[in-house]
């Protein structure tokens, strides 16, 4: 099966759409991509605490492409643009989604399933315990990333992420990132 | 010393750190993509404080957003404050947070158990 980014696209457009890009993922677009959902989310009725969530878990899911995308080989430059990603966060029913996609190289493929499965698989206070350790352990890498991103994230919105790896050559994949935010945001179970 | 002022932007914070009255501010939005530049100056500027600070340093952290990037940054910013506490100096830190945000008064929580200097948590009601 030939992965088609259209297709995948397509899929990604249920629901009321605040704003779905695909390009080359810069900082310019990081600045817009945050004012333009920050002014829409002000027009939703939501309580502060969830625009506030929304907007903590796009800053996240945003900073996690810009940092972690792989650029395909020049044969590909016509059809994809450096940088290349994809971002749409829509809302449909009772919950906000946030998707990301990306290349990433099949041999690190391995590593990012095994840090989403442990994160997946944490309770609350496993992923906190996991957020201060890397927190306080880990030095930040030359981009700035701090592999803090993905754990943030869970703990923030509480629910599993989720993911799927769409084989597209021999060397490389498309990496798909679906996070959800509830708009009935759970309660903290200490 | 000079005090360290950066006015703030939509992705970087508001500071204001002043030797002379022992005040250290942050405050307002901290999501740059990469933070390691921002707060390198901070660091370096509390490093020399930490030589002869004042008997009591009074620090506000008031943020309304922060990435992860950001966050280890600011980690690093309580370390130094950790090491004038352990020098035998008052250190007093209020991490202020708005009304109902509880990822940020959980995030407070988190700084304060691994730097174990105690918060003053308040929140700000609007």
């Amino acid at each position: 099966m030939n992965f088609r980014i259209e297709d995948y696209y397509a899929d990604r457009l249920g629901g009321d759409v605040l704003l779905a890009y695909k390009g080359s993922i810069t900082t310019d677009l990081i600045n817009n991509v945050l004012d333009t959902v920050e002014s829409k989310l002000q027009d939703f009725h939501e309580p502060s605490k969830v625009k506030k969530k929304v907007y903590n878990v796009l800053v996240e899911s945003l900073q996690n492409l810009f940092h972690h995308i792989d650029d395909l080989p020049d044969e590909y430059k016509d059809q994809f643009e450096s940088r290349f990603g994809i971002l749409v966060v829509s809302k449909d029913k009772n919950r906000y989604r946030i998707s990301t996609g990306n290349f990433i190289r099949n041999d690190k493929i391995a590593y990012l399933k095994e840090k989403i499965e442990t994160i997946n698989a944490s309770s609350k206070e496993g992923l906190k315990d996991m957020y201060k350790h890397i927190l306080n352990h880990q030095k930040l890498s030359e981009k700035g990333g701090g592999g803090l991103g993905l754990v943030d994230i869970a703990r923030k919105t509480g629910n599993k992420l989720q993911y799927s790896f769409i084989p597209f050559n021999e060397e490389y994949s498309f990496f798909n990132l679906d996070v959800f935010i509830d708009e009935e945001v759970k309660k903290t179970v200490k | 010393m000079e005090p360290l002022i950066i006015e703030g932007t939509p992705k970087t914070p508001t500071v204001r750190f002043d030797a002379d009255e022992g005040v250290i501010e942050i405050k307002g939005r901290s999501i740059p993509e990469n933070s390691v530049e921002f707060y390198k100056p901070l660091v370096d500027w509390l490093e020399e404080y930490k030589k002869n600070p004042k008997d009591k340093t009074v620090v506000n952290i008031q943020l309304e957003y922060f990435n992860t990037s950001s966050s280890k940054c600011i980690l690093d910013v309580f370390k130094k404050l950790e090491a004038i506490h352990k020098a035998k100096h008052d250190v007093e830190i209020n991490w202020y947070y708005e009304e109902d945000d509880e990822d940020m008064l959980e995030a407070g929580e988190d700084y304060e158990s691994i730097i174990r200097i105690p918060f003053k948590m308040i929140e700000i009601v609007e």
